[in-house]
């Protein structure tokens, strides 16, 4: 649920000496960087497969999430064990659905919650470190001001009381996870600008005649692509996490949706009574897609980080 | 508030009672007790106080009973049997009653138990200063000056409670209640130490501070984790108590009370749902079902705000046909639940269930007939029927819901979307009527079918469907002065199967895994719950 | 410095108002009071316990009364719930228990997660490494509430060793698997941090240095490395204390240990707005202390940073 926001800080500041906006080497070089990573290219692969079994796997099995077997329902302990023979690769929930149809679209809504929540959390971030770093001053002290107070709230005990008072929606849940992540971002994202509005290109845009709007948009934020990039990326991983938290508080999606972390603790809950596969396929995908996260992130950094050139 | 709006049980119309020399269920003689008689046993949430006038929770209530006794007891039948009060009278066509008190009965602190504690206690709770959550209780029992003490226009001095001396509990009432003495088994009306209160304010029910006068007193309480109570050595009948201690243990999570059950830290805890049969063959001794006087039910929104295809009785009743009650009771909860297919529980007092078609027939029948009716009202899977089920956040909720969702769905082509909101919300919304079809469910305040059927009236404020049917009404308040109102019951019953304002799912059981030791002692009879630790002990296995 | 908490500190008041205010609002915007239960309350007793608790005045005025009650007596209000409690009562209960659990989490995540980093780094590719990393990876992303009931299973269940739960005023042997529980996967992260940062710091050029002048092994270490790797993990505490903080909800209600975190939620649910303000506070002033004493720390060790 944290992100080491130093490091990627450390990057800014090296990015920063550099001006990556249009030098294409730059980026090809950082493509070559990354596909010589190993883990990062691994995990690459493993995240395609966890996206393309998201959405295919529901044409490989006859029964959608929500379908009860109602054969095997008052004997799932028994019954409901993976088994191709009944169709269950995955075995059954506690309802006798279909685990593996439930665990394909409880992946869709994990990563979902993971990309909206982190796109959230950048966009907001990026605007806003970069309309205070450019405009600087005062403007830039009032909005900085405001996310050290931000940053001092605890935040989770918001989240949970957002959820309550607002009713739980996936809607909800976005809103409340794209607000706790985006304050890290935009001090980035401030210093970074700071450094960037005395560069020459814009300079020259000023001299064109472009807008403060247009030069934020056109000229700044192009240029702190690499650094939303790796942020990003590490946001995923962090937002899913949460999300699995608020799940196992009750307060997820709702019936018959479901997300890893709402069948990983319904699977965490019934592991006494002898159903592990309802707590291990659903656990796999979780420590899988996390760790792709993980390791993606750490490549994408490695690889964009100007200083070890 | 007109819950108690009924005779509680025939033998209660009489004037005069007297004790019954032997009191009821104790320990039978030649019983080998066991050494150890410690009672420990799991809540689900932290109760909410321990005041007599204060608290309003089942688990606080459950704690109120054990270190606290009111005028009268129940037995573990729910008969009613002396508590302070050894005998009582109803004078003047029942609008005066007259406790004797027992001169034995003493607070923990050695003080005598007086009329006087029971009168300083009943207009604390009607005392607007208290802001008791249970003041109307006064209300409903009638006593006189009660409603206007609550709003505030006399003072509690004058509520129509008083002690002649110390020994003699005089009630006037404003209208004539028969059942008058059976409301006295409530937590809210038990007596409260004045002296205790005065001198340490709202700190009085701290552990240290307490003084009680039932047959424990509570020693130890660590909120959101534990309360502990044990013997009052003060207590009139403690020589015949054999429990000694009793720790309530707060466990949220109902898995992991579970496996400290099964680790033997616990006496007691419920069984989740689903988990019966498969623990009964385990452990053949200690889990147990019985039912309890409670209803599951689905109500229909056929108020103005409620979805137009609710309004079609044909709709309602296909919902209902369809819903397979034995694959909820058997293959979901699997907790020895009762099928509903009335809305009073088969265990209530002179209730006899009636021969509704929905009851009569085979489940391939009522798909059938779901079937017709669905299509006779103009939804198909061309035209197929949409609502919201709205219920609250629960594990067997959602498990319900999701498994009648799908019936519906697969046998009719319903389109049932399920919506859950937590408890608070949820009472919100249903109580404003912003719903579908919502999930409810209704214990007995007593023994007896209206506690149930009164919810059906135009004028209840529980009748969160908005379901009105002058018939039904009139039978139920007919009832109320019939001296045999069976008959009654059952044809209101009869007009809900027809009507179908709401869909009974199933009738609530007690399912526990209990200590084998102490279930030979468990009033499992007792259709309302009301336990005692004093009737409990456990037996050498 | 000085001069940098004394702004820290005048930050963090209007912090704590903004806080308040946004906390008190949105609870009181939430559908259902304290006071909805299944059997709706008659008007009039309702009445009488809304005047009781001031919930019958206006919302401003709630606001203010309840503020000038916290500055002027320390008194966050009686809890609607538990109604013979006060928040202060309540709070006294379930802190320290958090607090205790808590530490020690913080203790065995931070020397754990230091120490198995810095040997991770040190034996750099050996099975140790692989190990550490190995078990750090994993346990971070394992979820503490699947921890939680397999740590209950094991220990209590199969083996018998701890009880299943509960606080018992913090006896040591209820106190382990809740801190297991939540300590590991900060541990895991802490390991990580090290581990790289330890991993950078040796092969900077003025360990190089220090080893050809022909130190030891444990002087680099101890003497020259420990210091700048311990930065990155420095700034993480912050972020972990908080995450502690938070972890206890799901320890709370899994072992029943009875501290603030469960505290929090069912606060939350029952509409026990004093509760829910009170904990609010009280988690908000330590999250902007702890980031006070973590920046304090950093610049301490990292005297290149001046404030």
């Amino acid at each position: 649920m944290v992100i080491r926001s130093k490091k990627i800080a450390q990057m800014a500041e090296n990015l920063a000496a550099h001006e990556m906006g249009k030098s294409h080497s730059l980026w090809a070089d950082a493509r070559r960087r990354f596909f010589k990573n190993k883990a990062a290219v691994i995990s690459l692969i493993v995240l395609t497969l966890i996206v393309a079994f998201a959405f295919l796997a529901p044409y490989f099995t006859k029964w959608s999430n929500e379908e009860i077997d109602w054969a095997i329902l008052g004997s799932v302990a028994e019954d409901g064990k993976p088994s191709f023979a009944r169709g269950h690769f995955f075995g059954a929930d506690p309802l006798g659905r279909d685990l593996f149809a439930r665990v394909a679209q409880g992946t869709q809504i994990s990563l979902m919650v993971g990309f909206v929540g982190a796109f959230i959390a950048v966009i907001v971030g990026t605007l806003y470190g970069a309309i205070a770093g450019y405009f600087g001053g005062r403007i830039d002290n009032i909005m900085m001001r405001i996310v050290d107070i931000l940053m001092s709230i605890p935040y989770m005990f918001v989240l949970i009381l957002l959820l309550v008072v607002f009713g739980r929606s996936i809607f909800m849940l976005f809103v409340g996870l794209g607000l706790i992540s985006w304050l890290d971002m935009s001090r980035i994202v401030r210093g970074q600008t700071m450094v960037l509005k005395n560069k020459e290109f814009v300079e020259a845009a000023i001299a064109g005649g472009s807008t403060k709007f247009t030069i934020i948009v056109r000229h700044i934020i192009p240029n702190l692509l690499g650094i939303v990039i790796v942020y990003a990326s590490l946001l995923v991983p962090a937002m899913i996490l949460t999300e699995s938290f608020i799940s196992f508080l009750g307060l997820g999606v709702q019936e018959p949706n479901t997300s890893w972390g709402a069948l990983i603790s319904e699977g965490a809950g019934t592991v006494l009574y002898g159903t592990l596969w309802q707590l291990l396929f659903p656990l796999a995908f979780f420590v899988a897609g996390l760790f792709s996260f993980f390791f993606i992130g750490d490549g994408l950094r490695d690889a964009l980080d100007p200083k070890d050139r | 508030m007109k819950s108690f709006t009924k005779i509680l049980t025939a033998a209660l119309i009489g004037t005069t009672f007297l004790v019954a020399p032997v009191l009821a269920a104790k320990v039978p003689a030649g019983t080998n007790l066991a050494a150890d008689q410690t009672f420990t046993y799991r809540v689900l949430d932290e109760h909410s106080s321990v005041d007599p006038q204060i608290v309003e929770d089942v688990s606080g209530s459950e704690i109120v009973r054990d270190i606290f006794e009111g005028l009268l007891n129940q037995d573990a039948l729910g008969n009613l049997i002396p508590g302070v009060a050894t005998s009582w009278e109803a004078s003047n066509g029942n609008l005066t009653y007259t406790f004797k008190l027992r001169k034995e009965a003493k607070w923990s602190n050695g003080d005598p138990v007086t009329a006087n504690d029971f009168v300083y206690a009943w207009q604390r709770l009607a005392d607007p200063e208290t802001a008791s959550a249970y003041a109307w209780y006064m209300e409903i029992m009638s006593l006189e000056n009660a409603k206007e003490i609550i709003a505030g226009e006399k003072e509690p001095s004058e509520l129509g409670v008083s002690a002649p001396d110390d020994y003699t509990l005089v009630v006037n009432l404003t209208a004539p209640l028969p059942y008058f003495a059976a409301m006295t088994t409530h937590a809210s009306t038990f007596p409260s130490p004045q002296k205790v209160i005065e001198e340490f304010g709202a700190e009085w029910t701290k552990p240290g501070n307490i003084v009680s006068n039932g047959a424990y007193v509570l020693t130890e309480h660590v909120p959101n984790e534990r309360s502990v109570r044990e013997r009052n050595p003060m207590y009139w009948n403690d020589a015949e108590t054999v429990i000694t201690k009793v720790t309530a243990l707060v466990i949220n999570d109902e898995d992991a009370a579970l496996i400290r059950y099964l680790a033997g830290e616990l006496d007691r805890t419920e069984v989740p749902a689903g988990q019966y049969p498969r623990l009964k063959k385990e452990n053949p001794n200690e889990a147990i079902s019985f039912p309890r006087l409670c209803s599951y039910y689905y109500s229909f929104n056929v108020s103005d705000s409620g979805p137009e295809a609710f309004k079609d009785e044909r709709v309602r009743q296909a919902l209902s046909y369809a819903l397979d009650r034995n694959v909820v009771t058997e293959q979901v909860l699997k907790g020895g639940q009762f099928p509903a297919y009335t809305f009073t529980p088969g265990t209530t007092a002179n209730f006899t269930v009636p021969d509704v078609p929905i009851g009569q027939m085979t489940q391939a029948e009522r798909d059938a007939k779901a079937k017709d009716l669905m299509e006779a009202a103009g939804y198909n899977k061309d035209n197929p029927l949409k609502f919201e089920l709205l219920y609250n956040t629960s594990e067997e909720h959602k498990k319900v819901a999701t498994v009648a969702a799908q019936m519906w769905k697969q046998k009719l082509g319903v389109e049932a979307t399920l919506a859950n909101q937590e408890w608070k919300v949820f009472l919100e919304v249903r109580g404003k009527q912003d719903f579908d079809l919502a999930r409810g469910g209704w214990c007995g305040d007593y023994n007896e079918a209206s506690t149930f059927l009164d919810l059906m009236t135009t004028p209840s404020g529980y009748n969160d469907g908005k379901y009105s049917n002058a018939e039904l009404d009139k039978l139920m308040t007919d009832a109320k002065t019939a001296a045999d109102p069976s008959a009654n019951y059952t044809r209101v019953e009869e007009i809900m199967a027809e009507e179908m304002p709401i869909i009974p799912v199933y009738h609530y059981t007690g399912v526990y895994m209990m200590n084998e030791s102490i279930i030979g002692s468990w009033p499992v009879k007792n259709v309302e719950q009301n336990w005692y630790s004093r009737d409990l002990y456990k037996v050498e296995k | 410095m000085f001069k940098f908490i004394l702004k820290r500190l005048g930050i963090a008041i209007p912090t704590l108002l903004i806080l308040i205010v946004f906390s008190f609002t949105l609870m009181h915007s939430a559908p259902g009071g304290p006071f909805t239960s299944e059997r709706p309350l008659p008007p009039q007793v309702l009445a009488n316990i809304e005047a009781k608790y001031g919930l019958d005045q206006p919302f401003y005025k709630q606001v203010t009364n309840y503020i000038v009650g916290i500055v002027t007596k320390g008194d966050f209000g009686p809890s609607f719930k538990y109604k013979d409690r006060t928040v202060n009562d309540i709070i006294a209960q379930g802190f320290p228990v958090t607090l205790k659990y808590g530490i020690w989490s913080f203790i065995i995540a931070v020397s754990v997660g230091i120490s198995l980093g810095t040997v991770a780094a040190i034996k750099h590719n050996s099975i140790t490494d692989y190990f550490a990393v190995g078990f750090s990876i994993g346990a971070q992303v394992l979820p503490n509430f699947v921890m939680a009931p397999i740590l209950v299973i094991i220990f209590t269940l199969w083996l018998g060793w701890l009880p299943g739960g509960g606080w018992n005023g913090g006896q040591w042997q209820y106190l382990i698997m809740p801190v297991i529980a939540l300590s590991t996967s900060y541990m895991a992260s802490i390991a990580r941090i090290m581990r790289s940062s330890m991993l950078e710091v040796l092969n900077s050029n003025y360990i190089r240095t220090a080893k050809a002048k022909g130190l030891s092994n444990r002087q680099i270490i101890f003497k020259h490395a420990l210091k700048p790797a311990l930065l990155p993990v420095i700034t993480y505490l912050g972020p972990a204390f908080v995450g502690m903080i938070t972890g206890s909800v799901v320890i709370d209600m899994y072992f029943s240990t009875g501290g603030i975190g469960q505290m929090f939620v069912n606060s939350a649910l029952n509409r026990d707005y004093s509760v829910i303000m009170g904990i609010t506070i009280l988690i908000g002033v330590l999250t902007i202390a702890f980031n006070l004493v973590v920046d304090i720390l950093y610049a301490w060790i990292d005297p290149k940073i001046r404030y």
